[in-house]
Protein backbone atom coordinates (compact mmCIF):
# COMPACT_ATOMS: atom_id res chain seq x y z
CA UNK A 1 0.00 0.00 0.00
CA UNK A 2 1.22 3.45 -0.42
CA UNK A 3 -0.66 6.74 0.73
CA UNK A 4 0.22 8.77 -2.39
CA UNK A 5 -1.53 6.49 -4.49
CA UNK A 6 -4.31 5.61 -1.94
CA UNK A 7 -4.88 10.02 -1.39
CA UNK A 8 -4.42 10.31 -5.16
CA UNK A 9 -7.48 7.94 -5.62
CA UNK A 10 -9.69 9.53 -3.00
CA UNK A 11 -9.20 13.01 -4.43
CA UNK A 12 -10.36 11.25 -7.71
CA UNK A 13 -13.23 9.51 -6.95
CA UNK A 14 -14.72 12.75 -5.16
CA UNK A 15 -13.45 14.92 -8.09
CA UNK A 16 -16.17 12.86 -10.07
CA UNK A 17 -19.12 12.94 -6.98
CA UNK A 18 -18.37 16.80 -7.30
CA UNK A 19 -18.99 16.84 -11.16
CA UNK A 20 -22.85 15.18 -10.21
CA UNK A 21 -24.01 18.21 -7.95
CA UNK A 22 -27.41 16.36 -7.84
CA UNK A 23 -25.98 13.15 -6.49
CA UNK A 24 -24.71 15.19 -3.85
CA UNK A 25 -27.28 17.00 -2.68
CA UNK A 26 -29.47 13.75 -2.93
CA UNK A 27 -26.22 12.13 -0.84
CA UNK A 28 -26.39 14.52 2.00
CA UNK A 29 -30.13 15.77 2.19
CA UNK A 30 -32.32 12.22 1.51
CA UNK A 31 -31.51 10.54 4.97
CA UNK A 32 -32.57 13.57 6.80
CA UNK A 33 -35.81 14.24 4.55
CA UNK A 34 -36.57 10.05 5.40
CA UNK A 35 -36.55 10.62 9.33
CA UNK A 36 -37.99 14.32 9.35
CA UNK A 37 -40.84 12.31 7.22
CA UNK A 38 -40.88 9.59 10.25
CA UNK A 39 -40.96 11.77 12.58
CA UNK A 40 -43.68 13.67 11.32
CA UNK A 41 -45.75 10.05 11.16
CA UNK A 42 -45.23 9.28 14.85
CA UNK A 43 -45.83 12.88 16.50
CA UNK A 44 -49.01 12.00 18.13
CA UNK A 45 -46.79 8.89 19.86
CA UNK A 46 -43.77 8.36 21.74
CA UNK A 47 -42.31 5.87 18.96
CA UNK A 48 -39.84 8.35 17.11
CA UNK A 49 -37.79 8.55 20.38
CA UNK A 50 -37.44 4.51 20.33
CA UNK A 51 -37.63 4.19 16.51
CA UNK A 52 -35.45 6.99 15.46
CA UNK A 53 -31.96 6.45 16.97
CA UNK A 54 -32.18 3.18 14.63
CA UNK A 55 -33.16 5.09 11.29
CA UNK A 56 -29.98 7.06 11.97
CA UNK A 57 -28.02 3.94 11.34
CA UNK A 58 -30.30 2.73 8.91
CA UNK A 59 -30.84 5.33 5.96
CA UNK A 60 -26.74 6.76 5.80
CA UNK A 61 -25.83 2.96 5.93
CA UNK A 62 -28.40 1.75 3.40
CA UNK A 63 -27.47 4.63 0.87
CA UNK A 64 -23.56 4.28 1.17
CA UNK A 65 -24.03 0.60 0.37
CA UNK A 66 -26.33 1.39 -2.89
CA UNK A 67 -23.56 4.34 -3.91
CA UNK A 68 -20.61 2.65 -3.31
CA UNK A 69 -21.31 -0.42 -4.81
CA UNK A 70 -22.52 0.88 -8.43
CA UNK A 71 -19.87 3.42 -8.25
CA UNK A 72 -17.01 0.86 -8.04
CA UNK A 73 -19.63 -1.59 -10.50
CA UNK A 74 -19.29 1.00 -12.81
CA UNK A 75 -15.37 0.82 -12.64
CA UNK A 76 -15.40 -2.73 -13.36
CA UNK A 77 -17.47 -2.11 -16.49
CA UNK A 78 -16.00 0.39 -17.81
CA UNK A 79 -12.63 -1.59 -18.27
CA UNK A 80 -11.11 1.61 -15.87
CA UNK A 81 -10.37 -0.70 -13.28
CA UNK A 82 -8.51 -3.29 -15.75
CA UNK A 83 -6.43 -0.48 -16.27
CA UNK A 84 -5.67 0.65 -12.92
CA UNK A 85 -4.97 -3.40 -12.41
CA UNK A 86 -1.82 -3.14 -14.84
CA UNK A 87 -0.69 -0.40 -13.48
CA UNK A 88 1.26 0.07 -9.73
CA UNK A 89 -1.97 0.69 -7.79
CA UNK A 90 -2.29 -1.34 -5.40
CA UNK A 91 -5.56 -3.24 -4.60
CA UNK A 92 -5.84 -1.59 -1.49
CA UNK A 93 -5.11 1.63 -2.43
CA UNK A 94 -7.70 0.94 -4.61
CA UNK A 95 -10.39 -0.10 -1.80
CA UNK A 96 -8.86 2.15 0.30
CA UNK A 97 -8.64 5.14 -1.71
CA UNK A 98 -12.89 4.54 -2.01
CA UNK A 99 -13.76 4.07 1.87
CA UNK A 100 -11.78 7.51 2.51
CA UNK A 101 -13.39 9.35 -0.43
CA UNK A 102 -17.05 8.17 0.74
CA UNK A 103 -16.21 7.47 4.10
CA UNK A 104 -15.65 11.40 4.36
CA UNK A 105 -19.10 11.91 2.56
CA UNK A 106 -20.48 8.86 5.02
CA UNK A 107 -18.99 11.87 7.73
CA UNK A 108 -20.86 14.87 6.43
CA UNK A 109 -24.60 13.09 5.85
CA UNK A 110 -24.04 11.61 9.03
CA UNK A 111 -23.59 14.86 10.82
CA UNK A 112 -26.56 16.48 8.23
CA UNK A 113 -28.63 13.36 9.39
CA UNK A 114 -28.13 13.68 13.34
CA UNK A 115 -28.16 17.09 13.72
CA UNK A 116 -31.54 17.13 11.73
CA UNK A 117 -32.80 14.31 13.74
CA UNK A 118 -32.02 16.30 17.43
CA UNK A 119 -32.48 19.92 16.58
CA UNK A 120 -35.45 20.04 13.84
CA UNK A 121 -37.51 16.84 14.49
CA UNK A 122 -36.65 16.65 18.42
CA UNK A 123 -34.73 13.20 19.15
CA UNK A 124 -34.24 13.02 22.52
CA UNK A 125 -30.64 12.11 23.01
CA UNK A 126 -30.01 11.06 26.89
CA UNK A 127 -26.15 10.16 26.40
CA UNK A 128 -23.45 12.13 24.61
CA UNK A 129 -24.52 13.66 21.22
CA UNK A 130 -20.91 13.68 19.81
CA UNK A 131 -21.41 9.86 20.70
CA UNK A 132 -24.25 9.42 18.50
CA UNK A 133 -22.54 11.10 15.57
CA UNK A 134 -19.60 8.94 15.84
CA UNK A 135 -21.96 5.80 15.71
CA UNK A 136 -23.84 7.08 12.82
CA UNK A 137 -20.33 7.88 10.73
CA UNK A 138 -19.21 4.50 11.47
CA UNK A 139 -22.47 2.63 10.57
CA UNK A 140 -22.17 4.63 7.49
CA UNK A 141 -18.82 3.57 6.41
CA UNK A 142 -19.71 0.38 7.58
CA UNK A 143 -22.06 0.64 4.70
CA UNK A 144 -19.52 1.75 2.45
CA UNK A 145 -17.01 -1.21 2.74
CA UNK A 146 -19.89 -3.27 2.50
CA UNK A 147 -21.07 -1.96 -0.67
CA UNK A 148 -17.27 -2.65 -2.00
CA UNK A 149 -17.08 -5.72 -0.78
CA UNK A 150 -20.33 -6.65 -2.25
CA UNK A 151 -19.95 -4.55 -5.86
CA UNK A 152 -16.89 -7.78 -6.71
CA UNK A 153 -19.74 -10.46 -6.67
CA UNK A 154 -22.15 -8.35 -9.19
CA UNK A 155 -21.58 -8.54 -12.76
CA UNK A 156 -24.71 -6.03 -13.22
CA UNK A 157 -26.24 -3.25 -11.73
CA UNK A 158 -29.36 -5.16 -11.28
CA UNK A 159 -27.86 -8.02 -9.12
CA UNK A 160 -26.38 -4.60 -7.07
CA UNK A 161 -29.65 -3.81 -6.41
CA UNK A 162 -31.04 -7.44 -5.37
CA UNK A 163 -27.78 -7.74 -3.09
CA UNK A 164 -29.79 -4.87 -1.31
CA UNK A 165 -32.58 -6.99 -0.22
CA UNK A 166 -30.32 -10.05 0.41
CA UNK A 167 -27.49 -8.43 2.15
CA UNK A 168 -29.08 -5.12 4.10
CA UNK A 169 -32.59 -6.27 4.50
CA UNK A 170 -32.18 -9.82 7.04
CA UNK A 171 -29.93 -7.29 8.58
CA UNK A 172 -32.59 -4.83 9.27
CA UNK A 173 -34.89 -7.65 10.05
CA UNK A 174 -32.73 -9.38 12.84
CA UNK A 175 -31.30 -5.95 14.19
CA UNK A 176 -34.04 -5.55 16.85
CA UNK A 177 -35.80 -2.39 15.49
CA UNK A 178 -39.13 -4.68 15.45
CA UNK A 179 -38.85 -6.91 17.86
CA UNK A 180 -35.76 -6.85 20.25
CA UNK A 181 -33.51 -9.23 19.50
CA UNK A 182 -33.66 -10.95 23.08
CA UNK A 183 -37.19 -11.99 22.10
CA UNK A 184 -36.58 -13.44 18.72
CA UNK A 185 -36.16 -17.47 18.95
CA UNK A 186 -32.69 -18.11 19.76
CA UNK A 187 -31.49 -19.65 16.36
CA UNK A 188 -31.99 -15.74 15.00
CA UNK A 189 -30.99 -14.17 17.79
CA UNK A 190 -27.32 -15.75 18.18
CA UNK A 191 -27.15 -14.95 14.03
CA UNK A 192 -28.31 -11.73 14.90
CA UNK A 193 -25.24 -11.60 17.02
CA UNK A 194 -22.83 -12.13 14.66
CA UNK A 195 -24.52 -9.34 12.07
CA UNK A 196 -23.02 -5.86 12.48
CA UNK A 197 -25.99 -4.03 11.42
CA UNK A 198 -27.32 -4.99 15.27
CA UNK A 199 -24.22 -3.96 16.80
CA UNK A 200 -24.96 -0.40 15.13
CA UNK A 201 -28.45 -0.66 16.50
CA UNK A 202 -28.12 -1.36 19.75
CA UNK A 203 -25.15 1.41 20.01
CA UNK A 204 -27.52 4.11 18.59
CA UNK A 205 -30.45 2.73 21.25
CA UNK A 206 -28.23 3.00 24.37
CA UNK A 207 -26.45 5.93 23.68
CA UNK A 208 -29.99 7.89 23.14
CA UNK A 209 -31.91 6.16 26.40
CA UNK A 210 -28.91 5.52 28.80
CA UNK A 211 -27.14 8.50 29.59
CA UNK A 212 -24.53 6.28 31.33
CA UNK A 213 -23.69 3.58 28.89
CA UNK A 214 -21.07 5.31 26.91
CA UNK A 215 -18.30 2.12 27.93
CA UNK A 216 -21.29 -0.20 26.34
CA UNK A 217 -21.71 2.47 23.29
CA UNK A 218 -17.88 2.15 22.53
CA UNK A 219 -17.52 -1.19 22.88
CA UNK A 220 -20.65 -1.90 19.96
CA UNK A 221 -19.12 0.86 17.76
CA UNK A 222 -16.00 -1.27 18.06
CA UNK A 223 -17.80 -4.37 16.56
CA UNK A 224 -19.27 -2.65 13.94
CA UNK A 225 -15.49 -0.89 12.77
CA UNK A 226 -13.84 -4.06 13.22
CA UNK A 227 -16.15 -5.50 10.52
CA UNK A 228 -15.75 -2.21 8.25
CA UNK A 229 -12.25 -3.09 8.37
CA UNK A 230 -13.19 -6.85 7.84
CA UNK A 231 -14.99 -5.81 4.97
CA UNK A 232 -12.13 -3.58 3.46
CA UNK A 233 -9.45 -6.49 3.73
CA UNK A 234 -12.08 -8.70 1.65
CA UNK A 235 -12.50 -6.53 -0.56
CA UNK A 236 -8.85 -5.90 -1.71
CA UNK A 237 -8.56 -9.79 -1.11
CA UNK A 238 -11.38 -10.38 -3.59
CA UNK A 239 -10.50 -7.68 -6.04
CA UNK A 240 -8.61 -9.50 -9.12
CA UNK A 241 -5.61 -8.52 -11.25
CA UNK A 242 -6.45 -11.34 -13.80
CA UNK A 243 -9.93 -12.51 -14.84
CA UNK A 244 -11.14 -14.70 -17.20
CA UNK B 1 18.88 -8.64 -27.01
CA UNK B 2 15.71 -10.85 -25.90
CA UNK B 3 12.30 -10.05 -27.06
CA UNK B 4 9.63 -7.44 -26.01
CA UNK B 5 7.35 -10.01 -25.81
CA UNK B 6 7.59 -13.57 -25.89
CA UNK B 7 5.10 -16.55 -25.73
CA UNK B 8 5.47 -19.86 -25.65
CA UNK B 9 2.37 -22.68 -25.80
CA UNK B 10 0.39 -19.77 -24.59
CA UNK B 11 -3.26 -21.42 -24.01
CA UNK B 12 -6.30 -19.29 -22.60
CA UNK B 13 -10.16 -20.58 -22.03
CA UNK B 14 -13.05 -18.05 -22.03
CA UNK B 15 -16.16 -19.57 -20.94
CA UNK B 16 -16.56 -22.59 -23.07
CA UNK B 17 -14.08 -21.38 -25.96
CA UNK B 18 -10.72 -22.14 -26.49
CA UNK B 19 -9.75 -18.77 -27.65
CA UNK B 20 -5.90 -19.05 -27.64
CA UNK B 21 -4.17 -22.71 -28.71
CA UNK B 22 -0.78 -22.87 -28.42
CA UNK B 23 0.17 -19.65 -29.14
CA UNK B 24 3.75 -19.48 -29.29
CA UNK B 25 5.22 -15.27 -30.70
CA UNK B 26 7.77 -12.99 -30.18
CA UNK B 27 7.67 -9.14 -30.89
CA UNK B 28 11.31 -7.82 -31.20
CA UNK B 29 11.94 -4.79 -29.27
CA UNK B 30 11.93 -1.19 -30.59
CA UNK B 31 9.71 -1.92 -33.63
CA UNK B 32 5.87 -1.05 -34.21
CA UNK B 33 4.29 -4.71 -34.39
CA UNK B 34 0.75 -4.84 -35.59
CA UNK B 35 -1.93 -7.62 -34.59
CA UNK B 36 -3.72 -8.56 -37.08
CA UNK B 37 -6.93 -11.00 -37.75
CA UNK B 38 -10.87 -11.56 -37.74
CA UNK B 39 -13.00 -10.08 -35.28
CA UNK B 40 -13.40 -12.60 -32.42
CA UNK B 41 -9.98 -14.29 -33.55
CA UNK B 42 -8.37 -13.54 -29.93
CA UNK B 43 -6.50 -9.99 -30.39
CA UNK B 44 -8.02 -8.47 -27.29
CA UNK B 45 -7.18 -11.88 -25.36
CA UNK B 46 -3.55 -12.12 -26.59
CA UNK B 47 -3.00 -8.61 -25.39
CA UNK B 48 -4.74 -8.79 -21.89
CA UNK B 49 -2.38 -11.97 -21.42
CA UNK B 50 1.07 -9.84 -22.16
CA UNK B 51 -0.35 -7.04 -19.65
CA UNK B 52 -1.02 -9.83 -17.00
CA UNK B 53 -4.93 -9.29 -17.15
CA UNK B 54 -5.67 -12.44 -18.15
CA UNK B 55 -6.28 -15.72 -16.77
CA UNK B 56 -4.54 -18.32 -18.86
CA UNK B 57 -4.83 -22.24 -19.10
CA UNK B 58 -1.41 -23.07 -20.21
CA UNK B 59 2.28 -21.90 -21.48
CA UNK B 60 4.39 -18.95 -20.65
CA UNK B 61 4.01 -15.41 -21.72
CA UNK B 62 7.69 -12.97 -21.13
CA UNK B 63 7.46 -9.40 -21.49
CA UNK B 64 10.49 -7.08 -21.07
CA UNK B 65 12.61 -10.46 -19.84
CA UNK B 66 9.97 -10.94 -16.90
CA UNK B 67 6.49 -12.94 -16.72
CA UNK B 68 3.73 -11.42 -17.52
CA UNK B 69 1.99 -9.78 -14.57
CA UNK B 70 4.99 -9.25 -12.47
CA UNK B 71 4.98 -6.05 -10.50
CA UNK B 72 8.26 -4.83 -11.80
CA UNK B 73 6.27 -4.83 -15.51
CA UNK B 74 3.80 -2.42 -13.97
CA UNK B 75 5.32 1.05 -14.44
CA UNK B 76 7.17 -0.39 -18.07
CA UNK B 77 3.74 -0.94 -19.86
CA UNK B 78 1.37 1.43 -21.25
CA UNK B 79 -1.63 -0.29 -21.91
CA UNK B 80 -4.80 0.88 -24.17
CA UNK B 81 -8.20 -1.31 -23.52
CA UNK B 82 -10.62 -2.24 -27.17
CA UNK B 83 -13.36 0.18 -24.82
CA UNK B 84 -11.80 3.17 -23.88
CA UNK B 85 -11.02 3.17 -20.21
CA UNK B 86 -11.32 6.50 -18.76
CA UNK B 87 -13.91 8.49 -16.16
CA UNK B 88 -16.58 9.96 -18.75
CA UNK B 89 -17.32 12.10 -15.20
CA UNK B 90 -13.67 13.58 -15.35
CA UNK B 91 -11.82 16.46 -17.49
CA UNK B 92 -9.62 15.26 -19.36
CA UNK B 93 -6.98 16.46 -17.48
CA UNK B 94 -8.51 15.34 -14.64
CA UNK B 95 -8.47 11.95 -16.22
CA UNK B 96 -4.72 12.48 -17.07
CA UNK B 97 -3.48 13.49 -13.98
CA UNK B 98 -5.05 11.39 -12.12
CA UNK B 99 -3.63 8.07 -14.10
CA UNK B 100 -0.02 10.24 -14.18
CA UNK B 101 0.17 9.59 -10.20
CA UNK B 102 -0.83 6.87 -10.36
CA UNK B 103 2.45 5.68 -12.51
CA UNK B 104 4.39 8.56 -10.95
CA UNK B 105 5.11 10.03 -14.21
CA UNK B 106 5.67 13.96 -14.18
CA UNK B 107 2.98 16.30 -13.92
CA UNK B 108 4.43 17.80 -17.17
CA UNK B 109 3.97 14.85 -19.04
CA UNK B 110 -0.33 15.45 -19.05
CA UNK B 111 0.20 18.57 -21.37
CA UNK B 112 2.69 16.72 -23.48
CA UNK B 113 0.36 13.55 -24.09
CA UNK B 114 -2.59 15.66 -24.42
CA UNK B 115 -0.83 17.60 -27.38
CA UNK B 116 0.31 14.06 -28.56
CA UNK B 117 -3.37 12.86 -29.35
CA UNK B 118 -4.15 16.60 -30.64
CA UNK B 119 -6.58 16.97 -28.17
CA UNK B 120 -5.42 20.51 -26.23
CA UNK B 121 -8.58 22.61 -27.19
CA UNK B 122 -10.47 19.60 -25.06
CA UNK B 123 -8.20 19.70 -22.36
CA UNK B 124 -11.11 20.99 -19.76
CA UNK B 125 -13.77 19.43 -21.04
CA UNK B 126 -15.47 16.46 -19.25
CA UNK B 127 -14.52 13.05 -21.25
CA UNK B 128 -18.59 12.42 -21.60
CA UNK B 129 -18.92 15.03 -23.74
CA UNK B 130 -16.74 14.03 -26.22
CA UNK B 131 -17.03 12.27 -29.47
CA UNK B 132 -15.79 8.75 -29.72
CA UNK B 133 -12.96 9.27 -31.37
CA UNK B 134 -11.55 11.93 -28.82
CA UNK B 135 -13.01 9.67 -26.32
CA UNK B 136 -10.45 7.18 -27.50
CA UNK B 137 -7.36 9.36 -27.77
CA UNK B 138 -7.52 10.23 -23.90
CA UNK B 139 -7.50 6.28 -23.61
CA UNK B 140 -4.71 6.42 -25.56
CA UNK B 141 -3.25 9.47 -24.15
CA UNK B 142 -3.32 7.56 -20.67
CA UNK B 143 -0.87 5.05 -22.54
CA UNK B 144 1.38 7.47 -23.09
CA UNK B 145 1.99 9.09 -19.84
CA UNK B 146 5.29 8.23 -18.20
CA UNK B 147 8.17 6.32 -20.27
CA UNK B 148 6.94 3.67 -21.15
CA UNK B 149 8.94 0.64 -23.04
CA UNK B 150 6.43 -1.18 -23.99
CA UNK B 151 2.96 -0.17 -25.72
CA UNK B 152 0.22 -2.95 -26.14
CA UNK B 153 -2.85 -1.05 -27.72
CA UNK B 154 -6.20 -2.84 -28.67
CA UNK B 155 -7.25 -0.69 -31.86
CA UNK B 156 -6.60 2.49 -31.01
CA UNK B 157 -6.75 4.39 -34.18
CA UNK B 158 -10.57 3.25 -34.68
CA UNK B 159 -13.14 5.55 -35.15
CA UNK B 160 -9.95 8.15 -36.56
CA UNK B 161 -10.29 10.20 -39.42
CA UNK B 162 -7.93 9.35 -41.79
CA UNK B 163 -5.06 12.73 -41.11
CA UNK B 164 -5.47 11.93 -37.40
CA UNK B 165 -4.35 8.00 -38.31
CA UNK B 166 -1.29 9.33 -39.88
CA UNK B 167 -0.23 11.16 -37.36
CA UNK B 168 -0.74 8.86 -34.78
CA UNK B 169 0.90 6.23 -37.13
CA UNK B 170 3.50 8.80 -37.26
CA UNK B 171 3.79 9.22 -33.51
CA UNK B 172 4.55 5.34 -33.06
CA UNK B 173 6.93 4.87 -35.44
CA UNK B 174 9.06 8.06 -33.68
CA UNK B 175 8.23 6.17 -30.14
CA UNK B 176 9.58 3.14 -31.68
CA UNK B 177 12.82 5.15 -33.28
CA UNK B 178 13.36 6.00 -29.22
CA UNK B 179 13.65 2.44 -28.69
CA UNK B 180 10.03 1.80 -27.76
CA UNK B 181 8.26 -1.51 -28.37
CA UNK B 182 4.70 -1.63 -29.77
CA UNK B 183 1.99 -4.03 -30.57
CA UNK B 184 -0.62 -2.19 -32.39
CA UNK B 185 -4.03 -4.32 -32.70
CA UNK B 186 -6.05 -3.51 -35.77
CA UNK B 187 -8.77 -4.27 -38.44
CA UNK B 188 -7.67 -1.87 -40.99
CA UNK B 189 -5.82 -3.85 -42.75
CA UNK B 190 -4.14 -0.36 -44.72
CA UNK B 191 -2.55 -0.05 -41.30
CA UNK B 192 -0.87 -3.19 -41.43
CA UNK B 193 2.17 -1.76 -44.14
CA UNK B 194 2.61 0.79 -41.85
CA UNK B 195 4.13 -2.00 -39.04
CA UNK B 196 7.66 -3.26 -39.05
CA UNK B 197 6.36 -6.19 -38.48
CA UNK B 198 2.58 -8.32 -38.85
CA UNK B 199 0.99 -10.85 -36.73
CA UNK B 200 -1.66 -12.46 -38.06
CA UNK B 201 -3.91 -14.05 -35.82
CA UNK B 202 -6.90 -16.58 -36.86
CA UNK B 203 -9.33 -18.63 -34.15
CA UNK B 204 -6.72 -18.27 -31.18
CA UNK B 205 -3.70 -19.85 -33.73
CA UNK B 206 -0.51 -17.71 -35.49
CA UNK B 207 -1.19 -17.67 -39.42
CA UNK B 208 2.01 -15.17 -40.43
CA UNK B 209 4.72 -13.62 -38.56
CA UNK B 210 6.05 -11.54 -41.04
CA UNK B 211 7.35 -7.79 -42.82
CA UNK B 212 4.63 -6.16 -44.57
CA UNK B 213 6.12 -6.52 -47.68
CA UNK B 214 7.36 -10.18 -46.61
CA UNK B 215 3.22 -11.18 -46.35
CA UNK B 216 2.39 -9.80 -49.94
CA UNK B 217 5.75 -11.84 -51.55
CA UNK B 218 4.42 -14.91 -49.91
CA UNK B 219 0.90 -14.59 -50.78
CA UNK B 220 1.34 -13.26 -54.46
CA UNK B 221 -0.87 -10.03 -53.64
CA UNK B 222 -0.39 -6.54 -54.19
CA UNK B 223 -2.60 -5.47 -51.52
CA UNK B 224 -2.87 -6.33 -47.09
CA UNK B 225 -6.53 -6.92 -47.97
CA UNK B 226 -5.78 -9.58 -50.68
CA UNK B 227 -3.53 -11.07 -48.54
CA UNK B 228 -5.23 -11.25 -45.82
CA UNK B 229 -7.57 -13.46 -47.23
CA UNK B 230 -5.63 -15.56 -49.04
CA UNK B 231 -4.15 -16.54 -45.86
CA UNK B 232 -7.23 -17.00 -44.00
CA UNK B 233 -8.78 -19.12 -47.28
CA UNK B 234 -5.51 -21.25 -46.89
CA UNK B 235 -5.91 -21.39 -43.30
CA UNK B 236 -9.56 -22.42 -43.79
CA UNK B 237 -8.68 -25.64 -46.54
N1 LIG C 1 -15.42 -12.56 -21.11
C1 LIG C 1 -15.53 -13.50 -22.06
N2 LIG C 1 -16.14 -14.68 -21.80
C2 LIG C 1 -16.25 -15.65 -22.72
N3 LIG C 1 -15.79 -15.54 -23.97
C3 LIG C 1 -15.18 -14.38 -24.30
C4 LIG C 1 -15.02 -13.32 -23.38
N4 LIG C 1 -14.39 -12.31 -24.00
C5 LIG C 1 -14.16 -12.74 -25.24
N5 LIG C 1 -14.63 -13.97 -25.45
C6 LIG C 1 -14.54 -14.75 -26.69
O1 LIG C 1 -13.18 -14.92 -27.00
C7 LIG C 1 -12.96 -14.82 -28.40
C8 LIG C 1 -11.84 -13.85 -28.67
O2 LIG C 1 -12.21 -12.59 -28.23
P1 LIG C 1 -11.26 -11.33 -28.41
O3 LIG C 1 -11.93 -10.18 -27.75
O4 LIG C 1 -9.90 -11.69 -27.97
O5 LIG C 1 -11.28 -11.14 -30.00
P2 LIG C 1 -10.66 -9.98 -30.89
O6 LIG C 1 -9.75 -10.63 -31.87
O7 LIG C 1 -10.09 -8.93 -30.05
O8 LIG C 1 -11.94 -9.46 -31.65
P3 LIG C 1 -12.30 -7.98 -32.15
O9 LIG C 1 -11.47 -7.73 -33.34
O10 LIG C 1 -13.74 -8.08 -32.50
O11 LIG C 1 -12.02 -7.05 -31.02
C9 LIG C 1 -14.30 -14.41 -29.01
O12 LIG C 1 -14.84 -15.53 -29.66
C10 LIG C 1 -15.14 -14.00 -27.84
O13 LIG C 1 -16.48 -14.38 -28.05
MG1 LIG D 1 -10.59 -7.03 -29.68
Amino acid sequence: MNPRLTLATSARVLTQVRHDPRTVVLLLAVPSLLIGLMAWIFTDTPLFDTIGPALLGLFPFIIMFLITSITTLRERRSGTLERLMTMPLGKFDFIVGYTLAFGLLAILQSLIAVGFAVWVCGLTVSGNAWLLILVAVVNAILGTTLGLFASAFATSEFQVIQFMPALVFPQILLGGIFVPRDKMPDVLHSISDWLPLSHSIEALQKVSQASDASGDVLREVGVVALWAVAFVVLGSITLRRKTE
Amino acid sequence: MDAAIHSEGLRVHRGKLDVLRDLSISVPRGQVVGLLGPSGSGKSTLMRSIVGAQRIAAGTVTVLGLPAGAPALRQRIGYVTQAPSVYDDLTVAQNLRYFARVISAPASDVERVIAEVDLVPQTNQLVGSLSGGQINRVSLAAALLGSPELLVLDEPTVGLDPVLRRDLWQLFATLARRGVSLLVSSHVMDEARRCDRILLLHNGTLLADETPEGLLVTTGTTDADDAFLTLIARAAA
